[in-house]
């Protein structure tokens, strides 16, 4: 039994959990979201552990459907395991996964403090992805998945998606 | 077995499971968009943490339960949810309001769990907790903006807190179960979070302009499985498919 860390996995490995994306945001792989929280290797039986984004995530059940098929596919036998502790949070995300995020067309998580000015106090902070202007109103505290709020932008009046901090 | 600890769970899932019912009620039907999403995601989270509690609570019983049967194949009296919860949508008021209600106490229920000596409770609760405090913020808002808006979304809000204030009496009352569970230090002595959450509610609800109604408690015994007969209805429809098509799967 191999007891392997994220990064010094084998490449063959990392591949193919890149390839397995998040289906609510399809440039998000599991690596850039942080939910893959171990990866146990033993021959060709491979264990992975899965903590969920949000307790109620409907994307979790998918992502665990879509390891072990990537997998398969590569001839290996995958099994994933749901952990709860510790709690995700968005500053798992990668720096990779942050990047993606924005030329997807969300604003990535800002942190805890710009959160409660933001959505509570209605401060304009939040960067619109699309002409970088601050000028932006929150239309909703949640938009269209539960992680993250809606904004429009007084700019250039596109609406956009912000991802929401948990810590 | 440990029969206690699984009635615990239940006490602790049976909450949300039944909020959330509520709440997915509404789905499609909310008053604008944006409150129509934010309302069956606050059911999507409730429906998840459902789901840690009765996987856990399935994975201590001894018979062959799963998390699906233990939401989905007990008659009225074995479920353990406060009245409140259970109580009708009727309009974006009383939603709200109930809302309102609920998470104030969840969100220091779940502070205190995050403390207890059951690992898996403890890890639920960190996790619950990030998503209550979105739930507390967004029925907090609400409240202020419905009592302190018109004179009818005040007259609504208003008569929505005289009917629903009463029912917030029956977090506090310990069943024996929670009094065990405190204890063994896996739940919280539920009488210390009593003045912490009526000083929190209070004075959200002095923001938005609403007064205390004049009745502040009744008699409710729904952690003991005595019901409104609201409670019948919610099974109703959310046992059909399990009735109709017995062990039926997605």
């Amino acid at each position: 039994m191999v007891d392997t860390h994220l990064t010094s996995l084998p490449e063959e490995i990392i591949n193919i959990l890149e390839s397995v994306k998040d289906p609510e945001v399809p440039v998000l792989s599991v690596l850039d979201l942080g939910v893959i929280r171990d990866v146990k290797i033993d021959g060709k039986n491979i264990a992975i552990k899965l903590t969920p984004t949000y307790s109620g995530c409907p994307a979790m059940d998918t992502i665990a459907m879509d390891l072990k098929l990537s997998f398969a596919a590569k001839e290996y036998l995958a099994s994933v395991e749901l952990v709860l502790a510790p709690a995700w949070t968005t500053d798992w995300i990668s720096e990779k996964g942050r990047q993606a995020l924005i030329e997807y067309g969300i604003t990535p998580p800002m942190g805890e403090a710009a959160d409660k000015s933001a959505l509570i106090h209605g401060e304009k902070i939040i960067p619109c992805p699309r002409c970088t202007s601050t000028n932006t109103k929150m239309i909703s505290q949640f938009g269209s998945t539960a992680c993250k709020a809606l904004f429009q932008c007084n700019d250039c009046l596109e609406p956009f998606d912000y991802f929401k901090c948990l810590k | 077995m440990d029969n206690s600890l699984y009635q615990y769970l239940l006490i602790l899932g049976d909450n949300s499971m039944i909020l959330g019912h509520r709440l997915s009620e509404l789905c499609g039907h909310g008053p604008t968009l944006e409150t129509d999403i934010a309302l069956t995601n606050i059911s999507l989270d409730l429906f998840g943490q459902v789901r840690s509690y009765f996987q856990y609570a399935a994975k201590i019983a001894d018979s062959e339960q799963t998390e699906d049967s233990i939401a989905f194949l007990r008659t009225e009296r074995k479920y353990r949810n406060v009245l409140l919860v259970e109580q009708e949508n009727v309009d974006f008021a009383h939603v709200i309001v109930r809302q309102f209600l609920f998470d104030g106490f969840h969100k220091l229920l779940l502070e205190q769990l995050m403390q207890s000596k059951d690992e898996t409770i403890s890890a639920i609760a960190h996790k619950s907790i990030k998503e209550s405090k979105y739930h507390y913020r967004f029925s907090g808002d609400w409240l202020k903006r419905l009592g302190d808006g018109t004179e009818v979304s005040h007259k609504k809000a208003q008569d929505a807190l005289n009917k629903l204030y009463p029912f917030t009496n029956e977090f506090f009352l310990e069943s024996d179960i929670e009094k065990e569970m405190s204890a063994k230090g896996i739940g919280p002595n539920l009488n210390i979070l009593k003045e912490t959450y009526y000083s929190n509610i209070h004075q959200i609800i002095a923001e938005a302009n609403l007064t205390l109604p004049i009745e502040k408690q009744r008699v409710a015994k729904g952690k003991l499985g005595y019901h409104t007969e609201n409670l019948g209805y919610i099974l109703a429809e959310l046992q059909y498919m399990q009735r109709t098509y017995p062990n039926m799967q997605w």
